[in-house]
Parts: structure tokens; C-alpha cells; sequence
């Protein structure tokens, strides 16, 4: 670890102007990718901006037709949300396997947006259900939110606030995960609501995205059969040591069935 | 009282463990310490054109910047392997200098550049950063098979070739005319994957310096701390042996890579002494992962000849292993005599011919691993017998049953060295049958594919060489150490005991295990007992742990000093009960006179031995005792593991859903510390079979399953609940009947479950079994079934 300045404000407004005024100024929310990093001296922040002292945050809320999350909101606490439950079962049980219960304790669900990990489980629920996420100057909706590899549409000095997700009719998560990390090598969050039928995959790709033509398939008739034969391109899919971008691309297709049987 | 053999005494050690109160180098904290950080290679092959520490030198806090120059100015030697072995042209093994920091040139990724020494880890680190080290960056070769090859690069000129040696073992002529006369030939060509040890603990050291009775400590995290401390002594410093303590305190699982002598704790001493400060130093885990010794690395390709009814007439196996860089310290002995000499296995094979090439290459050095060349020989021999009984269509256990050794004909005399003393093969074949419901796998298979899984079952009937081993017969294949333990048996005058063993415990449960043999040998309490191990002041010079060999020899060694003590003991009651000497017999604590009432307790004898008042005049007084105890053969565990598989084609996970397990370990001491060790040993297995696998780029060397992330460790949730039993051949040649047990469980499982894999998928695949892998061929088999 190398040194850096701390920083505990008490409002998103004071959090933006430490961030803005540092040089390489981060924000830190769980921590749980910030910091190993931190420690592993692969990251040298000039300043880090610990926003677990900003109120309200972290509130769970089941409003007009949506669920919405606070930016601080842990995994544990969307997990074990009766309300996120009975709203969006599977935005929960999603929120339950992600990590490892001392993840699960401490990741947020802002953190894990902001930072936008390729395996990350989140991208794929926010992409599914197509919420929106509310920063500390604007909202996006999600279909503009996911740019690349660890790009977002955030803006230098842009803080999210909230995610708020529409209650949809059906939903379903399926991750496929990776033997050694356990993120996801191919995670499928499909979902029929007020943004329509959607496949949104994380882990396959640089960032989450949406399979246009499972969509397609799910609209016309909502069954895992209706995905038979549909094949997702190979190209543009991540390939490592434990799976090649021809068997994650296979996998969607496993994933999205058992996505759509968990959803009912 | 009841007796302690054979009761599941639960483990004394486990109390200080499990509330954080255990004490291991990285909480031991010398006055003014100061740490270290090693700068390493980030190559795997090139050149040092230069170093430049100036800038780290000025550094904050910085105390001291050492590099290979400074340690060859001291004639720091460099790391030795302690076993020779001889090429088939009677040549002995190349042994390239390895040392401690590196000179001109680097040979892996990870490799020791410089060490930068500072008041704190941070300055250190930071420091570190500031050497500069201008590289030539050569081409690395990481593939054992491209090193051997002509135009491969060399990594050292005194190994041309990148050959550490050529061996052989068995009878070739013998051998190849058995293949004559086959009614079938089977091949098999396997990979046995590289594996990263990963204890818990990292490795450790802390080096310090007594000015005034100019002696070295050297804290370590070592399996035998009396072997380090020779090996440092002799062979590296060129020191005498009691100006160097060595303390193995307690240690965090070792796996074998805690046995060798390596770079860090050699460096941390050194400078130590340079410095006139402690030097600590405490691996990080991507550190563990670049520069622990590796473990397996070999490529084989293997013939079984088998006649018309299915008996084996020969066997031949050619391997290639990997050693990494530069030989670590018992090296060269894994792929020769620690795994050939296994390649008969449970059978009757009357021919077998054995070749094994060893290279060097721009990996981390490989030694041994759980197992250590043993887990190797199953696997070679055990999926080709697997095989063999698919092409002969003969049920696989019972071709196994066919070609046993009959449990009349020990001790048996192998075509590859070994005699083996003991053992009931059938027998543990028949319980693993019963407990796997062998005879209900037929149904489930078919149930799984009712549900379009695949199931499989596989076998692995497994044999080792453990309680390592006797001087002589090592000392005649080229070990440069004899391999006997030893003991102190000291009583207190109020009667409790303290042991002192040249075993050393890093999660065997040691000071349990032997506590309970010395509780029964005395009748006392166990209460009264005290283990002490792993510090070269305490404890007599003893060899250490690693082979399975703590009980069988190290147990033994107490047992002759107990024995020493008895009778002794019967002299003194012999004074005291005014008896002849002959008539005095010990048992459950007490000195009788036999035939008689009159009898004295052990406790009154070891207070007379204190305070002799009224004493045999011509007997020293005190009560303790050494024993150092030499095997006669190795030990023989045995046993078969049967595993059980289902596969979801779709993907290509595979479900572990049945373990049966039988081994004979003899006599066992401690049932639910050989119940854990079982456990483990299997966990690492399937670990093997299923997810582990070090992976270097080919083209850049670089270590790309550096981490958890990418290296993937067995968890819970791979295993299933493992059906355990045990059969007891009691090993006939040392005291306690014990054979050993820590290794049995990573020997079998690998065998056994890529048998019950490549049985569901009916086709062959290498080692690890990852998901791609087997949904490939899961795919083959439908695009198979389909043409058909």
C-alpha cells in the first residue's frame, strides 16, 4: 500500500468536491475491489473518499412500481430485503451469491456499478431489468450506462446515488461461475416487465450486455424452449484459462434456459 | 485405565489453534527487528546486464540493499540438492549452481534479484521499487518436453540439453519380451498436472544475530529444522552447527514445500548477521504462488502388456518431468526413486522397465508435493489398468483382483526395488466395493441419464512407500542424508513427561498422536504428557516430517526410548521391592513382581530416580531417555478409492457424488486424526483431478494462475461427504505396526476420479478435468452417439 490521504465526508455534495479537488482521488463504497488492489500496490490513489459517512444512503424502498437501492446498500442487505424479495426475487438471490459472505458484508451495490467488473454479477441485473442509476447529477438508464471494459457513463466527480429497478413481471438470474474467483464467467438475467422482455449476460463480454435475438425469441413466447438453437456470436467474448469465448458463448445459451425456468 | 491407542482423543494442539493463539513466524517479533523484501525477476529468462541500488539504497529507512554480489563476496554457497542420481550412463544428475541471489542471470519468474532491507515492510516495499535491474531479455522454454528438444534455449551451460539426468529402472530385455508374448498391449500418453502447493501459512523467515555468543537464529517455517540447519551450516555458510539455531515453530501445513532449504530464510539469516539487526521476512501470497516449489509436472506415455486372460505380463513408462529452474532440495529423487519403484502397484507385473528424463526450464523449481512422485506412479499405473479393462471389457475390479499380489506372498519382491512387507489387498477392494455400492452403480447410471446426465465410476487401488525410509537403502540410491528419527523421553520428578521428537507437526496432530503412544507405554495419564518438536536447541538432531513418516519412525524412536526407560525402571523397582530383576514386569503404570501382590507405581520409581536415597548403587540416576530409531524397509499403506461422478453435458460440470475409501494404514493410533488426514489428502486429490493446474504462458514464462483468482483451490462445495473405512495389515518390522497415513488420499483420488470421469464421457482427457474440457468432450461423445 502506498500512502494516500483520507477522507470521511458527511454528504455526497462535500464527497464530489474532495473528489473533484484531488489529483487521483477515488471513492471508496465497500471496498472489496478498491482495496486488495490498494494493498497489492496496484493502485495508488491520492486521496481516498470513504463515503460510509454519508446518511441515507444505504435505505431499501418499494415505490411506484420500483425497487429502489441506495448506493451504499450492502449485498447482504438487498439479499436479505424481505420487500426486495417479494418485489424482484431474483434481484435478491442474485445479491445472496455474489462473493462470499464477507464480500456479501461489505460490497455495495454503487461499488460494484461504479467499478463495472466484466464478471460482476449486478451489471447483469441492472441491464435485465433495465433500471435506472441516479447519480449525484443526473440519471441513466442502464442501456447507456455500460460502455466497456471498467467503463461506465460516469463522469469525472459523478457519484451514484441509487438504482432503481422496475418491478418486472417475471425475472430470473443464472450464473455460470468461475471455479477459482466464483464471479461469473457467463451470468444471464432474463426478465419480462414495464422495459419489456430483456437477456442481459454479464461476465461473456468487455461489459454486460443484451442478446438481442434471445429477447426476440422470449417476447414472442416466454419458455427456455423458445431459446432453443438461438447461438450467440464467439466474437468479442472474453477468453482466459478457464473458458474460451466458444464456451461462454455456449453457456449464454445454457444459462439464459435456466434463467428463464427460475423465473417462472 | 483405558488404553489411548486406538481412541479418538481429540487434538490437544487444536484449542491454540482455533482461538488464534498459535505461534507462528510471522507472530514472533524480535527486538529491533528490521524487514525484508526481495526484488524479483519479472522474466522468466534474461540476462542482469546491471543493477543499480544506489537510489534504493538513500531510500527512508532503508538499512542495507543486498544483491548476489554481495552474498558470493561472503561465500554464501548456493542451494544444494541433497540426492544424487545417476543417468543410465552412470553419469550423476547435472546440478547447475543455484544461487541465492542471483549473479548474471535469472531463470524464472520470481526469481531472487536483490534484497532491500528497512526499518519497516512499507520502506522496504517501497524501497524495492527503486532497484533498478537493466535485463536482456532471453527466450524462455517452459515446456519439459520443447526443453529437451535440440535448438531448445539452455538455461544453464553445465546441463546441456536442459537435462538433469536420463534414468532408468527394471529389467529393459525383460520387459520388452514380455510385450512379445502379449495377448494385448494398452497405451496411455498423460500429462500429471503441475500443482501450487498453497499451505494456509505462508513461508516465513526471520534471521538474528547475538553479537555476544556470535550465533545465528533462524526462525523458519520448516517441515525439519535440524535439515535446514545442517544444510545451512554445511553446505551454505560454512559454519559450525551449534552456532546456528533453527526454530520450526508452530507451522501452518507444509505439503512438502516446507522441507526444502530456499532462498529467503538463507538470505534473512545472512544479512541478519551482516546488519547486526533481526530481518524478518514474510511471503505475500502472490509470492507463495511464484516461489514455493511446484509439485508433479510430468509428461508419460505408458504400455501395459496383458495376456489372453487377462494378467499382466509387463509394464513400460517413459516420462519426462519438469524441475523448474534450478533443482531444489530433494528434487532430483521425486520423479526417479520416489515414484518408479511404485510402478508395480498392487500387482503381480513381473516385468517392469521404467525411463524418466528430467529438464530444466524457466519455471519455479519443482520438488515434492503431497505424495511426492508416489501420486504419479498411481496415476500412470491405475488409469491404464482403468483402461485396459475397458479394451479387455472385463470389469475393472475384477482384472484388479486377477493381478493382486495374494495376501500370502509377503513379503513380495517388486521388479523395481521395492520389497513390500504387508498387505491384504482383495480385502480392501471388497470393503470399497460394498461401501461404494459397486453393485448399485448400474441403476444410478441409469437414472442420471434418464435425467441427461452422464455418470461414471472409477477406481484407483493404490500403493505407497511411506515411513521414509532406511539409511542404508537411501544411501545406496544416492541420498545425501540418512532418514531415521529421533527421541528424548525425559520424565519430571513428580512424574509428567516431556518428548522430545525429531518429527515435526504442521497439522498432523503430532502432539496428540505421540502423546497417546507414550500415555500407553507408561500407563499415565496424557494429561502428563508435553510434545516438543521443531527447535534445534531442545530437540536432539532429528530429520524431520515428510513421507508419511512421523509415526512410523519418529513414533518408533519414542517407543525405543520408552523401552529404555521401562527397563530401567524395572531396575530401580527391582531395589525397591528387594527382587530380581528378571522377575520385575511393567504394565498400566505399575512394576510387579511377578506372580506376587507386591508392586510399585511409576511415579514412586521416577521420584526415586530423583531423590535416590535408596537406589542400586551401581544405576545413574534420573529417568530419561534417547532413542533413535533406523527402519528397516519403508512402510506399505494400501487401499482402494472408489469415486463417483455425474456430468451435466450441458456445461461440463461434474458432480463428485460418491467416495468410498478403504486403506490400510496397519495400526492406527488416533482414528479421527487419520479420519482428517484422509479427508484432506482426498480434497487435495480431487483438487488435482478436477481444478488445479499451474499455468505459465508459453511464450512470455510469465505465471498466469498467480493468485486465488486464477488458481483454483477445492472448496467445500466440490466435495462430496467421503464414506471412509480402513482395513489393518499391521506393518510387521516397526514397533507400533503403523504404515503412515498423511499422503494416501492425495495419492488415490487422482486416479480414481479421472477413471470415473473419463468412464461417464468415454473418452480420454487430461488432468485438471475443467469444465470446457469435459463439455468438449461431453459434446464428442453426443456427436458420436449420434452417427452411430
Amino acid at each position: 500500500m502506498y500512502n494516500f490521504n483520507y477522507h470521511r465526508p458527511s454528504s455526497v455534495a462535500d464527497a464530489a468536491k474532495l473528489l473533484s479537488s484531488a489529483s487521483e482521488g477515488k471513492l471508496l463504497a465497500g471496498g472489496q475491489t478498491l482495496l486488495p488492489t490498494i494493498k497489492q500496490r496496484l493502485n495508488k490513489p491520492s486521496d481516498l473518499i470513504d463515503l460510509g459517512g454519508i446518511k441515507d444512503l444505504n435505505t431499501v424502498k418499494v415505490e411506484g412500481g420500483k425497487v429502489v437501492i441506495g448506493a451504499l446498500t450492502r449485498h447482504a442487505d438487498v439479499a436479505g430485503s424481505d420487500a426486495v424479495r417479494k418485489a424482484i426475487a431474483a434481484l435478491a438471490s442474485l445479491a445472496g451469491a455474489i462473493g462470499d459472505p464477507a464480500v456479501r458484508n461489505r460490497g455495495t451495490i454503487g461499488g460494484s456499478l461504479a467499478n463495472s467488473d466484466p464478471a460482476a454479477d449486478y451489471p447483469a441485473a441492472v441491464l435485465g431489468l433495465g433500471a435506472t442509476i441516479h447519480t449525484n447529477s443526473r440519471t441513466i438508464a442502464a442501456d447507456d450506462y455500460f460502455k466497456g471494459l471498467f467503463e461506465t457513463a460516469l463522469n469525472p466527480g459523478e457519484i451514484i446515488t441509487a438504482v432503481s429497478f422496475p418491478v418486472p413481471e417475471k425475472a430470473g438470474y443464472a450464473k455460470f461461475p468461475n471455479p477459482a474467483s466464483r464471479y461469473a464467467m457467463v451470468g444471464v438475467f432474463v426478465a419480462k416487465g414495464p422495459a419489456g422482455v430483456r437477456v442481459a449476460v454479464t461476465g461473456a463480454g468487455a461489459c454486460a450486455f443484451r442478446q438481442k435475438a434471445m429477447e426476440a425469441a422470449l417476447a414472442k413466447n416466454w419458455s427456455a424452449a423458445a431459446l432453443d438453437g438461438i447461438k450467440t456470436s464467439a466474437d468479442e467474448l472474453n477468453s482466459d484459462i478457464h473458458g474460451s469465448a466458444e464456451y461462454r458463448a455456449h453457456l449464454i445459451g445454457v444459462m439464459a434456459k435456466r434463467a428463464v425456468a427460475a423465473a417462472g | 485405565m483405558a488404553l489411548q491407542m486406538g481412541a479418538s482423543v481429540r487434538r490437544v494442539e487444536d484449542y491454540r489453534f482455533i482461538t488464534g493463539q498459535g505461534t507462528y513466524v510471522d507472530d514472533i517479533n524480535r527486538p529491533g527487528q528490521s524487514y525484508a523484501v526481495f526484488v524479483r525477476s519479472p522474466h522468466a529468462h534474461a540476462k542482469i546486464k546491471s543493477i543499480d541500488t544506489s537510489k534504493a539504497a538513500k531510500a527512508p529507512g532503508v538499512v542495507a540493499v543486498f544483491t548476489g554480489k554481495d552474498t558470493a563476496a561472503d561465500k554464501v554457497g548456493g542451494l544444494i540438492c541433497g540426492w544424487v542420481v545417476k543417468s543410465k550412463d552412470g553419469q550423476p544428475h547435472k546440478a547447475p549452481a543455484h544461487p541465492v541471489l542471483a549473479l548474471d542471470t535469472v531463470r524464472y519468474v520470481g526469481d531472487h534479484v536483490a534484497m532491500v532491507i528497512a526499518d519497516t515492510l512499507g520502506q522496504a516495499k517501497d524501497a524495492a521499487e527503486l532497484v533498478e535491474v537493466d535485463y536482456d531479455v532471453l527466450t524462455p522454454v517452459i515446456d519439459p518436453v520443447a526443453a529437451v528438444k535440440a535448438g531448445a534455449p539452455l538455461l544453464h551451460a553445465d546441463a546441456p540439453g536442459n537435462v538433469c539426468y536420463d534414468w532408468e529402472l527394471g529389467d529393459k530385455a525383460a520387459t520388452e519380451a514380455a510385450f512379445k508374448s502379449a495377448a494385448h498391449v494398452v497405451k496411455l500418453d498423460l500429462y500429471n498436472n503441475r500443482l501450487i502447493p498453497n499451505a494456509m501459512e505462508p513461508r516465513a523467515a526471520i534471521g538474528e544475530y547475538d553479537r555476544a555468543t556470535d550465533t545465528l537464529t533462524c526462525y523458519s517455517t520448516s517441515q525439519n529444522p535440524h535439515v535446514l540447519r545442517l544444510i545451512l551450516c554445511a553446505f551454505i555458510y560454512g559454519m559450525p552447527e551449534h552456532k546456528l539455531r533453527v526454530v520450526a515453530p508452530d507451522v501452518g501445513g507444509g505439503f512438502g514445500s516446507k522441507i526444502f532449504c530456499y532462498a529467503e530464510e538463507t538470505a534473512c539469516t545472512w544479512a541478519a548477521k551482516k546488519i547486526n539487526r533481526a530481518v524478518k521476512w514474510t511471503a505475500e501470497r502472490s509470492e507463495s504462488f511464484m516461489s514455493d516449489a511446484h509439485g508433479r509436472d510430468h509428461q508419460t506415455h505408458a504400455e501395459l502388456a496383458v495376456d489372453k486372460d487377462g494378467k499382466f505380463l509387463g509394464l513400460r513408462v517413459s516420462t519426462v518431468a519438469n524441475l523448474g529452474a534450478y533443482l531444489s532440495t530433494f528434487a532430483t529423487c521425486v520423479p526417479s526413486y520416489l515414484y518408479a519403484t511404485l510402478l508395480a502397484g498392487q500387482y503381480t507385473t513381473p516385468a517392469i522397465y521404467a525411463e524418466v528424463k528430467t529438464a530444466f526450464t524457466n519455471t519455479a523449481p519443482v520438488d515434492a508435493y503431497r505424495g511426492a512422485g508416489r501420486p504419479e506412479a498411481t496415476y500412470v499405473v491405475e488409469r491404464i489398468v482403468e483402461i485396459a479393462a475397458r479394451q479387455l471389457k472385463m470389469d475393472p475390479a475384477e482384472l484388479r483382483r486377477r493381478n493382486f499380489i495374494a495376501p500370502g506372498a509377503f513379503p513380495y519382491q517388486t521388479p523395481v526395488a521395492l520389497q513390500y512387507d504387508s498387505g491384504n489387498y482383495n480385502l480392501a477392494l471388497s470393503e470399497a466395493l460394498k461401501l461404494a455400492d459397486y453393485a448399485g452403480f448400474q441403476a444410478r447410471r441409469a437414472e442420471s441419464e434418464r435425467r441427461g446426465k452422464l455418470r461414471g465410476i472409477g477406481f484407483a487401488a493404490y500403493i505407497e512407500a511411506c515411513g521414509i525410509a532406511p539409511s542404508a537403502v537411501v544411501g545406496s540410491l544416492g541420498c545425501g542424508v540418512g532418514l531415521w528419527e529421533s527421541a528424548q523421553v525425559r520424565f519430571n520428578p513428580t512424574g509428567s513427561v516431556l518428548v522430545y521428537t525429531g518429527s515435526h507437526s504442521h497439522g498432523q496432530g503430532h502432539e496428540t498422536t505421540f502423546a497417546q503412544v507414550v500415555a500407553d507405554k507408561f500407563g499415565i495419564p496424557i494429561e502428563n504428557i508435553e510434545i516438543v518438536h521443531g527447535d534445534t536447541s531442545k530437540v536432539p538432531m532429528g530429520m524431520g516430517t515428510y513421507g508419511s513418516r512421523s509415526l512410523a519412525v519418529g513414533g518408533s524412536a519414542i517407543v525405543r526410548a520408552c523401552d529404555k526407560l521401562i527397563e530401567k525402571g524395572k531396575k530401580i523397582a527391582a531395589h525397591l521391592l528387594e527382587a530380581s530383576v528378571q522377575d520385575i514386569e511393567f504394565a498400566e503404570g505399575n512394576f510387579k513382581v511377578a506372580g506376587t501382590d507386591k508392586s510399585v507405581p511409576i511415579g514412586q520409581v521416577v521420584f526415586t530416580s530423583y531423590v535416590p536415597h535408596n537406589y542400586p548403587k551401581d544405576l545413574e540416576p534420573g529417568f530419561e531417555e534417547s532413542g533413535f530409531y533406523d527402519p528397516l524397509n519403508f512402510t506399505y499403506p494400501a487401499g482402494t478409492h472408489i469415486a463417483e461422478v455425474e456430468i451435466d453435458p450441458d456445461t461440463g460440470v461434474i458432480a463428485v457424488v460418491n467416495w468410498a475409501a478403504v486403506d490400510d494404514f496397519g495400526k492406527i493410533v488416533n482414528p479421527m486424526i487419520v479420519e482428517g488426514q484422509v479427508h484432506g489428502g482426498i480434497a487435495q486429490g480431487i483438487g488435482q483431478a478436477l481444478l488445479e493446474g499451474a499455468v505459465y504462458d508459453k511464450e512470455s514464462g510469465q505465471l498466469l494462475t498467480g493468485s486465488f483468482m486464477d488458481y483454483t483451490m477445492p472448496r467445500a462445495d466440490d466435495l462430496p461427504s467421503f464414506k471412509v473405512g480402513t482395513t489393518e495389515t499391521p506393518c510387521p518390522h516397526n514397533p507400533l505396526g503403523v504404515k503412515g497415513c498423511g499422503e494416501a488420499g492425495a495419492i488415490a483420488a487422482p486416479a480414481a476420479l479421472m477413471n470415473a470421469i473419463t468412464d461417464a464421457l468415454g473418452t480420454e482427457i487430461d488432468m485438471p478435468a475443467t469444465q470446457e474440457k469435459v463439455w468438449r468432450a461431453a459434446q464428442n461423445r453426443r456427436m458420436r452417439a449420434a452417427a452411430e
